[in-house]
């Protein structure tokens, strides 16, 4: 087998609780034990309801924000035990395309300055080889030349998360962490930017981390599937696998939500009961258990461990 | 012409307004070749004039031509706004760009020193600082100077809180962007336009002040001419030589009408998204 590219072990992100005026409660547990492989070339997706961890999963693998526990290995090389020049010097392997491409580009630069960032931060090339790179790549995402000179209001959401991407690709990159990055725009583009990213795939040879919380899109896009649930990865399989055979209450349920786009299709909704809980204080035991469908006694004692039950399917629950 | 100046040239309120504050820059500055007498020059025969061929704005209690004084005055008022402006803007734009983006205690100390200070009264401030150090021209912008570093700290400070966590600031440290560029490059740009409404705003503040230190005798030391000094000395004769008081007002109003203006079309211009509408 190959060797990982990226190997999460027992990430952990803590926020410090904002408790009552005296001093400081708890913690919040955002990221709370995350195990994560991802080999060369596939795409995996983190999918999850709001407030689960994956965003800030994303972000602290790229160590944009501390994590508080873990190892990251990049490569084969801890991340987190980096200082910070030579994690700049890694920055140029692992790139994130945002969410919002509204809030990305800066306003006051152009495109061409937009792109010429990263080049000139990295010192890469002389200042004619960055301008050529800078055109080659705007051409590629699918914009043209002319576009270099405009500033980011000019574009369209679509436009704009193309510009993300060009900036997030001309260092070529071998990881990118592509955080939501079509949730913000029309459906009708959403597919062009996914087109888009699949292309690049193939012709730069990337490996996506796919963080994203529509189900439709992760299918459309993934190799295998890591679901979170506060701050934990309860299920991990290949794409097919998981939506077919989905093995942790959480997933059916999930799952049972994605409309199908056939109005005589009578399907079994699995509605959860109960919120989501807080992370500042989670369940004991299982943090589903409050919510499964299938909760037993030992659910609110012990935490289920993430465990192969099938070869490449990962499920962290006590139900055989 | 490139599109910058293009811009520049078709907001009629610049041109305008640049027009007036560069008039009254090259009054300033070429003050002894314009001015029709020497400014401390009296005339005692013609004490409490009014507008004469000779006086064109008349003269006051000693028989000063009072054009002569406001073109000089101009120069102090123009040299006092803006160096005291100057010297703000740059410390403010400093401690608010490291108090908004380090935070933590950092913030605490440096806004916790910026509340002392807002917490005088700008004017008594001011005389505090003219006392210690004595008064002229060069204390008076020193002492102007610091009182208006608070306003221009806690602005950028704003401005930066609302910028930081943008995702752009993000990416350029996903980037690998050092924290200067970060600071001086992504977030200083986007600070500008608040800086700059309050830079035009603080440079007529100044020149304001300076009139009220110059007025209660801190500032600007006679026999120089200052405009807020001579609006002092007028009021004793506003009855008699009312043009004593009118014409420095007047001079002083157009002159921080056409700065707050200039500052406002200024931050418009340079703002990408309001171009081209």
């Amino acid at each position: 087998m190959t060797e990982p590219l990226l190997e999460v072990k027992g990430l952990r992100k803590l926020f410090p609780g904002t408790g009552g005026p005296l001093g400081k409660k708890g913690f919040v547990r955002a990221v709370d034990g995350v195990d994560l492989t991802i080999y060369p070339g596939e795409t995996v997706s983190i999918v999850g309801e709001s407030g689960c961890g994956k965003s800030t999963t994303g972000r602290c693998i790229l160590r944009l924000i501390e994590p508080t526990e873990g190892e990251i290995l990049f490569q084969g090389k801890d991340l987190t035990k980096l200082n910070q020049a030579e994690l700049r010097g890694m920055r140029r392997d692992m790139q994130l395309v945002f969410q919002d491409p509204f809030a990305s580009l800066n306003p006051r630069k152009t495109i061409r300055q937009i792109l010429l960032d990263p080049l000139q931060i990295h010192g890469i090339g002389t200042a004619a080889e960055r301008r050529k790179q800078v055109e080659e790549m705007i051409e590629i995402v699918g914009l043209t030349k002319q576009h270099l000179d405009r500033y980011p209001h000019e574009f369209s959401g679509g436009q704009r998360q193309r510009i993300g991407i060009a900036r997030a690709l001309i260092l070529r990159p071998k990881l990118i962490i592509a955080d939501e990055p079509v949730s913000a725009l029309d459906v009708s583009i959403q597919a062009q930017v996914l087109n888009l990213l699949q292309d690049l795939q193939k012709e730069f040879q990337l490996t996506y981390l796919f963080i994203s919380h529509d189900l439709s899109v992760v299918r459309h896009i993934s190799d295998r599937v890591a679901v979170m649930y506060l701050g934990k990865v309860v299920e991990v399989a290949e794409k097919n696998k998981l939506y077919e055979a989905p093995q942790h209450p959480y997933t059916k349920a999930l799952l049972s939500a994605v409309p199908v786009p056939n109005p005589d299709y009578r399907k079994q909704r699995i509605i959860l009961e109960g919120d989501l809980p807080s992370p500042a204080n989670p369940p004991t035991g299982c943090t589903f258990h409050p919510r499964c469908p299938s909760c037993m006694d030992i659910c609110q004692t012990a935490a289920p461990r993430l465990q192969e039950k099938e070869a490449g399917h990962l499920v962290s629950c006590h139900l055989e | 012409m490139n599109p910058f100046t293009k811009r520049f040239m078709q907001n009629k309120t610049i041109v305008v307004c640049g027009i007036i504050l560069a008039l009254i820059a090259l009054a300033a500055m070429f003050a002894p070749l314009i001015a029709p007498h020497d400014p401390t020059e009296m005339f005692q025969e013609n004490r409490l004039e009014s507008s004469s061929s000779n006086f064109l704005f008349g003269t006051d209690q000693f028989g000063r031509d009072l054009l002569s004084r406001i073109i000089y005055g101009a120069r102090v008022s123009l040299i006092v706004g803006i160096s005291s402006v100057l010297i703000s803007v740059v410390f403010g734009t400093i401690f608010g760009l490291v108090a908004g983006y380090f935070g933590r205690w950092l913030d605490s100390v440096i806004m916790r020193c910026m509340d002392i200070l807002f917490a005088f009264p700008e004017i008594l401030l001011a005389l505090a600082i003219v006392a210690a150090l004595g008064p002229g021209t060069w204390n008076t912008i020193l002492a102007i100077g610091i009182v208006n570093i608070p306003i221009f700290t806690r602005t950028v400070r704003g401005a930066v809180l609302s910028v930081k966590n943008l995702e752009y600031v993000e990416s350029a440290r996903a980037i690998g962007a050092k924290t200067g560029r970060i600071l001086f490059l992504e977030i200083f740009p986007n600070v500008t336009a608040p800086l700059l409404v309050q830079g035009s705003l603080a440079i007529s503040g100044a020149i304001l002040t300076e009139s009220a230190l110059s007025f209660l005798g801190l500032g600007i030391q006679p026999p120089d001419p200052s405009w807020g000094g001579m609006i002092s000395e007028a009021r004793r004769y506003m009855e008699l030589a009312p043009g004593m008081i009118v014409w420095p007002s007047v001079a002083m109003t157009i002159t921080i009408l056409a700065f707050n203006l200039f500052g406002d079309a200024i931050r418009d211009i340079l703002d990408p998204r309001h171009r081209g509408k």
